[in-house]
C-alpha cells in the first residue's frame, strides 16, 4: 500500500471526569472503507471531531498526506477534503435542500447553478432529491441524502459517516451501501463508524476498535467473525438475556383504530392504529425515528387525550384519563428522551422518583410531598438496579446514559405496572446495562405485566419481543409473531425504502458504470 | 368635535413620521429574532439611543453626529446584552428585562441637563419639484432623510436575509444553533453582530423620536414603543416587508388617535391614548396562531460544551 | 486560556452567595459612577447604604424600610413562582395599579360610611382586580397562544391611562376643588391601611410576610410548587408527570396578580393616600430585580427587598443632602441585576483556567 492518506497518532482527548480518547492511532488508506467499531461512549464521535476540526485534540498528532494536519475549525478540514455526514442531522429544518447544501460548502455557486448540480449528482448516485423542498418536510432517509450530496459536491478525499444507518429501513441500507461502493470506485476514502457488526463485515476494508477511547485492536472485516468482533468491543462476556417462554394471558391493553393529530408541527400523525398486548406479553414495535414513535408513547401514556373507546385497559376505556389517572390504574411509561423528558436534568434522583413515583408508590399525602419516602424510594431503584451513584441527593445530569436510563425503566417496573409502554429503552446505553434493562422487561412480563416495546433496535426486538409490529408515517403494519421474521420481512413492514425502488438503483449503477 | 380639520394628506405624512422610529427598532430585532436571539431590551436601547444623539446633537451642533452617536449608544448597549447571554450564558428574558430597566435609569441620569432644551433642527429633504406635486409631494417627497433610511435599510436588511451567503448563515444560527455550529459557523460571533446591529437601530429609532418627531427631551419619553417593536416582529412572521407595513399601522393608530384628540372627539383622552397598547394586544392574539415561520432556535442559549 | 467548563451538578452553595458578590461589585461600580458624577462615592455609599439604619437620624428612616420593603414581598412573591414556572409576568405594576382602583373605589363607595368591615372588602376587591388583570395574559396565553411578556406589558400601559381617567372622573374628589385625586382614604380609619403610623406598620406588611409563609410552604412541601418547578425546568418532563400547564399558567398568573393587586391597596390606602396620577412609583418593575435578587427563593426575597429599599430611602437620602439625582438609584439597581445575572454562570458552569498548550 502507498501512502497512508490519513495516518493517525498518539490522539488523547480527556474531558471533566472522562477520557474520551486514549492514545489512539491508526491509518486510512486512498480508497479505502475503514471502520471504525465501538459501542456508545467509546468515544468514536470525540474522535472523528478531532478530524473534523470541530474538537481540538490535548496530545498527538495527524498526518494528512504525509503532511502534518491540525484542523482548527470545520473549514480546515473541509479545504482539505474530509467531509463529515453526521450522526444527529447538521440540517436545517426551514430552510430548503439548496440553502441546506450552500452552508455545508466553502464557495457555493450561485443558487441557481447549484440547484442543477445537486440534480446531476444526485441522479448519478441513485439518490433523487428536490432542491427546492424544505428540509423539515422530508423522510429521515431523505434528510441524509440531503447530507451526503452535500458532501459529494465538495469532492472530498475523505468521507466520514457517523452512524448513518440507524434511521434507514434495511432497503434503504442497500441503497446508501450502492452509493459508498460507487464512491470507493471513484477513489473517495470512507471512514465509517458503527456498532453493527454485519455492515462493517459487509462494507469495510478496514476495521478499527475503540473500547472505553481506546485502540483495542484491528482487522480485516471480512476475514474476522461477528463473534471476535464483538468481543473486542465489549471486552467482557455478554448476559444475553433468558426468555422464558410464557403462554400470553387475557388481552389487558386494547388499541382500536387510534389517530391522533399531534401537537408539534412537525409531528407525524397517527393513524387508525390497531392492535393488542396481553398479561405476559411482551410486543416489539420497530420502525424508523420519526414514523410516529413518540406520539403513540403520548397518546398511551396519556401525556396526548384520545377518544373515546379508542383505547381501553381490561375493558376499562382510558383515552380521557391524564398520565396520572392512568398510574393508579397501573399504565405506566417510559419516554425516550432521557433527560428532558423522562427526567429533569437538574432535579435530583429523589425529585425524579417523585416525578412519576407519587400515584402508585403514595409519595403526598393531601398534596403535601413526603420527602423522606421520595428518597427511601430513589434509594430503592438505585439498589434493585444497581444505578451507579453517589445518591438520591444527585442531579440526575450528573449520571451517565446507561445509569440514567436504568433509573427511568427501574422506576417504572419497581412500580408494579400492570401494562408499561417504554420507547427506546436501551438507545446510548452500554451492552452491559441493556443487557440488564432488557432482562428486567423480560422478568416483568413473566409476572405478567403486559408490555410495549417501542424501539429502532431491530436485534433487540427480535430478541425479546413475542410479537412484532412496524411504525411507518403514522401507520402500524400488522402484527406478526416475532419468531421466524426475516429481515426482507422486517423491511417491507417498516415500509421498504419510502417509495424508491431498489431495482432502480440497480439501473442507475449500471448506467454510471456505462457512463 | 371638528373631524373636518383633519387633514388626511397631513395624516398619511405625519403617520409616516410617527412609524419611523417603530420601524427603526422593529426591523433591527428582527435580524436579533432571526438570529435566534430574543432581546427584550429594545425599550431601553431606545431611549438610551435618544438620550445620546439628543445630547450629542446639542453638544455639537449637528443632528447628523447626534443620530451618528445615537446608533453608537444604542449598540454598546447592546454589547452589555450579547456578553450577558452569549458569553455569560444568562437567560434571555431576565437580560433584556435588566437592559431596559438599567437603559431607562441611565438615559434619566444622563438626560439630567438637557431637559426643555431644543435640539438643533434636521433639514427636511425638500425634493424640488416633486415635493410641490400635490398630495404625493407632501406625503412621498418632503420628509427627513431618516424616513428615508428606515426604508431603505428595510430593504436592504430583505435582500441581505434573502440572496446574502452571510443572511444566509444568519437564518441557519436561528434554526438551528447546534447544527450550524457543527458546520464550523462562529454561532456566538453571529448572534453578537446581529445583536449590534439591533442596538444600533433601536439607538437611531429612539434618536428619532428625541431629535426629529417630538423635538426635545423627556424622561421616559419612548413610552412603551420599544416593546410595540417587539410585538411588531411577531406580527411581521420575521418577514422585514411585513415590518414596514406593521409600523405604518401603528403609526396611523397612533397618529389617528392624536388628531382624534385634538379635533375632541368625545372619547375620553385617557381611551384614546391606549387605545394603541390595546390594538397590539389583538394584533398579537390574531398573530399568535401561527408561530410556525419563528426561528426555531429563537430564546434558547447556546454553548458549545463538547 | 480561560475556559468554561460545564458543572457536572448545578452549585448549591453559589445560588446563595453570588447575590451578595453582585451587590458588593455594584457598590463599587456604583461608587465609580457617583465619582464620575462629582460626588464623594465613599461619602455617597455611606449615605445611601448606612446612615438610613445606623445614621443620626436612623429612627425616622428604619420603620420606612419595610413601608417600601412590604409592596416589592408581595409582588416578588407572587413573579417568583411564576418565574420558576418559565411564565414571564413582567406586567405586575398594571396589577398592582388595577389592584389599588379597585380596592380604593370599594373605600371610595363607602363613604361616609364608618365600619370595620370595609376594609377587608376593599383588600378582597383590590385582589380581585389585580387577579382579573393578571388573567388577561393568562387567558389569552391559554386559548391562543399569545405572549404573556408582552401582552402583561402592554396593559401597564393601558392601566396607567385608566388610572389618570380616574384620578380624572369617576374617582375624583368631589370637594377637591378641581384637583385631580380621590379622596384621601388613609385618613380614615374605616379604610387606612395603617396600623400604627408612626411606627410604620401597616396591613401590606402583616400579608407579605403571610405570603412569604405560604409560598415557602407552597414550594418546599406542597406538590404543587414541586410541579411549578419541574415545569420550569423541564416542561415536557411536567406534562409527562400529569402537570396541566393551562391551570399551573392560570394560577401562576392569577396569583401574581393578586398579590400585585393587593400591594397596591395598601400602598394608595397608606404611604400614598389616595388615587392620583403617578401614585405608582414603579414597584411592579423593581419587584422584577428583588424576585431574581432573592433567587425566587421566599426568604431570599424578604433580604433583597429589603435592600432595594434601603436603596430607596437612601436614595432619597443622598438626593437631599448631596444632590444626588434620583434617576442614579435606578441605574443602581438596574446594575445590580446586570452583575447578578453575569454571575449566575458561576453556578453551573465552572472557570478552568487552561495552561496554553502548542498543538
Amino acid at each position: 500500500m502507498t501512502k497512508p492518506l490519513l495516518a493517525i497518532s498518539g490522539l488523547t482527548k480527556a474531558y471533566p471526569g472522562v477520557v474520551a480518547n486514549d492514545d489512539v492511532s491508526f491509518e486510512i488508506g486512498e480508497a479505502e472503507v475503514h471502520a471504525l467499531l465501538g459501542e456508545n461512549g467509546a468515544g468514536k464521535s470525540t474522535l472523528v471531531k478531532m478530524i473534523y476540526g470541530l474538537v481540538k485534540p490535548d496530545s498527538g498528532s495527524m498526518l494528512w498526506q504525509g503532511s502534518a494536519f491540525a484542523p482548527s475549525d470545520p473549514k480546515t478540514a473541509r479545504a482539505s477534503g474530509v467531509a463529515m455526514v453526521f450522526q444527529h442531522f447538521s440540517l436545517f429544518e426551514a430552510l430548503n435542500v439548496a440553502e441546506n447544501v450552500a452552508l455545508g460548502m466553502e464557495n457555493p455557486p450561485p443558487m441557481r447553478d447549484l440547484a442543477r448540480r445537486i440534480r446531476e449528482v444526485s441522479e448519478t448516485y441513485g439518490l433523487p432529491l428536490d432542491p427546492d423542498r424544505t428540509v423539515g418536510d422530508l423522510s429521515a432517509g431523505e434528510r441524509q441524502r440531503v447530507e451526503i450530496i452535500r458532501c459529494l459536491l465538495q469532492d472530498p478525499k475523505l468521507l466520514i459517516m457517523d452512524e448513518p444507518t440507524s434511521v434507514l429501513t434495511p432497503q434503504e441500507v442497500e441503497i446508501l451501501f450502492e452509493t459508498l461502493n460507487k464512491l470507493k470506485a471513484a477513489g473517495t476514502s470512507i471512514l465509517y463508524i458503527s456498532h453493527k457488526l454485519e455492515e462493517i463485515r459487509k462494507l469495510c476494508d478496514h476495521a478499527t476498535i475503540l473500547r472505553l477511547g481506546k485502540n483495542v485492536g484491528e482487522c480485516v472485516p471480512a476475514e474476522t467473525s461477528a463473534r471476535d468482533m464483538a468481543e473486542l468491543m465489549v471486552g467482557d462476556t455478554l448476559q444475553t438475556p433468558t426468555r422464558s417462554a410464557e403462554k400470553a394471558g387475557e388481552v389487558v391493553l386494547d388499541v382500536a383504530d387510534l389517530s391522533l393529530t399531534p401537537s408539534n408541527p412537525f409531528g407525524t400523525s397517527l393513524k387508525n392504529i390497531t392492535f393488542d398486548v396481553r398479561a405476559g406479553e411482551i410486543l416489539g414495535l420497530g420502525g424508523v425515528a420519526g414514523n410516529g414513535q413518540d406520539e403513540l408513547l403520548a397518546a398511551l401514556s396519556g401525556e396526548a387525550r384520545t377518544p373515546e373507546n379508542t383505547l381501553k385497559v381490561n375493558g376499562q376505556s382510558i383515552g380521557k384519563f391524564g398520565p396520572n389517572r392512568r398510574r393508579e390504574l397501573g399504565i405506566l411509561a417510559a419516554p425516550e428522551e432521557r433527560l428532558g423528558h423522562a427526567a429533569a436534568p437538574d432535579m435530583s434522583l429523589t425529585e425524579n422518583a417523585l416525578l412519576t413515583g407519587r400515584i402508585r408508590e403514595n409519595l403526598t399525602s393531601n398534596g403535601f410531598v413526603k420527602w423522606a419516602g421520595a428518597t427511601s424510594f430513589a434509594e430503592n431503584i438505585i439498589k434493585a438496579f444497581d444505578v451507579r451513584t453517589p445518591g438520591p441527593h444527585v442531579a440526575a445530569r450528573a449520571l451517565s446514559g446507561g445509569n440514567l436510563q436504568k433509573f427511568v425503566i427501574g422506576r417504572e417496573v419497581l412500580q408494579r405496572p400492570t401494562v408499561l409502554i417504554v420507547n427506546q429503552p436501551t438507545w446510548g446505553v452500554d451492552a452491559a446495562a441493556a443487557a440488564a434493562i432488557r432482562q428486567s422487561l423480560m422478568d416483568l412480563a413473566a409476572e405478567g405485566a403486559a408490555i410495549v416495546v417501542i424501539s429502532q433496535d431491530l436485534d433487540e426486538l427480535m430478541e425479546i419481543s413475542d410479537r412484532f409490529g412496524a411504525l411507518n408515517e403514522g401507520r402500524l403494519s400488522d402484527i406478526r409473531a416475532a419468531a421466524g421474521l426475516t429481515i426482507d420481512e422486517i423491511g417491507l413492514m417498516m415500509g421498504g425504502a419510502h417509495g424508491m425502488e431498489v431495482a432502480q438503483v440497480q439501473d442507475d449503477a449500471a448506467q454510471g458504470a456505462s457512463a | 368635535m371638528d373631524l373636518s380639520a383633519i387633514n388626511p394628506v397631513l395624516l398619511i405624512a405625519s403617520l409616516m413620521v410617527a412609524a419611523t422610529p417603530l420601524l427603526l427598532a422593529g426591523i433591527g430585532e428582527l435580524v436579533v429574532e432571526k438570529s435566534g436571539v430574543l432581546n427584550l431590551g429594545v425599550e431601553g436601547m431606545m431611549i438610551v439611543g435618544a438620550i445620546c444623539g439628543f445630547a450629542i446633537s446639542v453638544e455639537s451642533g449637528s443632528p447628523f453626529v447626534g443620530l451618528i452617536a445615537a446608533m453608537v449608544g444604542g449598540a454598546v448597549l447592546s454589547l452589555l446584552f450579547a456578553f450577558l447571554t452569549q458569553y455569560a450564558l444568562a437567560n434571555q428574558v431576565a437580560s433584556g428585562l435588566a437592559l431596559t430597566l438599567f437603559g431607562l435609569g441611565l438615559s434619566a441620569l444622563m438626560g439630567q441637563s438637557y431637559v426643555g432644551i431644543k435640539p438643533p433642527a434636521m433639514a427636511k429633504l425638500d425634493i424640488p419639484v416633486l415635493s410641490d406635486i400635490p398630495v404625493l409631494g407632501p406625503i412621498l417627497f418632503s420628509h427627513d432623510p431618516v424616513l428615508y433610511v428606515g426604508i431603505a435599510i428595510v430593504a436592504a436588511t430583505w435582500a441581505f436575509l434573502k440572496f446574502s451567503r452571510a443572511g444566509l448563515i444568519l437564518r441557519a444560527v436561528g434554526e438551528s444553533h447546534d447544527a450550524a455550529h457543527a458546520l464550523g459557523y462562529n454561532v456566538i460571533l453571529v448572534r453578537c453582530l446581529a445583536i449590534m446591529f439591533g442596538g444600533a437601530c433601536a439607538g437611531l429609532g429612539g434618536a428619532y423620536i428625541s431629535l426629529i418627531r417630538v423635538p426635545q427631551w423627556t424622561e421616559g419619553m419612548t413610552a412603551g414603543i420599544g416593546w410595540i417593536a417587539l410585538a411588531l416582529v411577531v406580527f411581521a412572521s420575521w418577514k422585514p416587508w411585513r415590518v414596514l407595513l406593521g409600523a405604518y399601522l401603528f403609526g396611523g393608530i397612533s397618529v389617528l388617535q392624536l388628531n382624534l384628540q385634538a379635533a375632541g372627539v368625545a372619547i375620553p383622552v385617557e381611551y384614546l391614548a391606549m387605545s394603541p397598547y390595546l390594538i397590539t394586544i389583538l394584533v398579537l392574539v390574531i398573530m399568535s396562531a401561527d408561530k410556525s415561520s419563528a426561528p426555531a432556535s429563537l430564546g434558547r442559549s447556546f454553548h458549545a460544551s463538547q | 486560556m480561560i475556559r468554561l467548563e460545564k458543572r457536572p451538578m448545578p452549585s448549591r452553595t453559589l445560588p446563595m452567595i453570588t447575590p451578595v458578590i453582585a451587590v458588593i461589585i455594584t457598590m463599587i461600580a456604583g461608587g465609580a459612577l457617583f465619582a464620575v458624577l462629582g460626588k464623594d462615592p465613599i461619602e455617597a455609599i455611606r449615605t445611601i447604604f448606612w446612615d438610613p439604619v445606623f445614621g443620626e437620624f436612623a429612627f425616622y428612616y428604619r420603620p420606612q424600610l419595610l413601608v417600601k420593603a412590604a409592596p416589592l414581598i408581595l409582588i416578588a412573591i407572587g413573579l417568583s413562582l411564576g418565574f420558576r414556572a418559565g411564565i414571564w409576568n413582567i406586567g405586575a405594576e398594571g396589577q398592582y395599579i388595577m389592584g389599588a382602583i379597585t380596592g380604593a373605589a370599594v373605600g371610595l363607595a363607602f363613604y361616609p360610611t364608618e365600619s370595620i368591615f370595609i376594609f377587608p372588602l376593599m383588600v378582597v376587591a383590590a385582589a380581585i382586580g389585580g387577579w382579573a388583570w393578571g388573567m388577561i395574559p393568562a387567558f389569552l396565553k391559554v386559548r391562543f397562544g399569545t405572549n404573556e411578556i408582552l401582552v402583561s406589558l402592554m396593559l401597564v400601559y393601558v392601566a396607567q391611562n385608566l388610572l389618570s381617567s380616574m384620578a380624572l372622573g369617576l374617582l375624583k374628589n368631589p370637594e377637591g376643588m378641581g384637583f385631580p385625586g380621590s379622596r384621601n382614604i388613609a385618613t380614615n380609619a374605616s379604610t387606612s391601611s395603617w396600623i400604627n403610623e408612626a411606627a410604620g406598620l401597616h396591613w401590606g406588611i402583616v400579608f407579605a410576610f403571610i405570603a412569604v409563609i405560604f409560598a415557602y410552604i407552597l414550594l418546599y412541601r406542597h406538590i404543587l410548587g414541586f410541579n411549578i418547578q419541574l415545569s420550569g425546568e423541564a416542561p415536557r418532563a411536567a406534562r409527562f408527570a400529569g402537570v396541566n400547564p393551562t391551570r399551573l399558567i392560570l394560577f401562576c398568573l392569577g396569583v401574581s396578580g393578586a398579590l400585585a393587586g393587593m400591594a397596591g391597596l395598601f400602598e394608595v390606602a397608606g404611604p400614598a393616600g389616595q388615587i392620583k396620577i403617578g401614585f405608582n412609583v414603579g414597584y411592579g418593575f423593581t419587584a422584577i430585580i428583588v424576585a431574581f435578587l432573592g433567587r425566587l427563593h421566599p426568604v431570599g426575597i424578604v433580604l433583597a427587598a429589603m435592600l432595594m429599599a434601603l436603596t430607596y430611602i437612601g436614595g432619597e437620602l443622598a438626593q437631599g443632602t448631596l444632590g444626588l439625582p434620583s434617576a442614579a438609584i435606578q441605574v443602581f439597581q438596574g446594575m445590580l441585576l446586570f452583575f447578578l445575572l453575569a454571575l449566575d454562570l458561576l453556578t453551573n458552569y465552572r472557570i478552568a483556567i487552561l495552561p496554553r498548550r502548542a498543538f
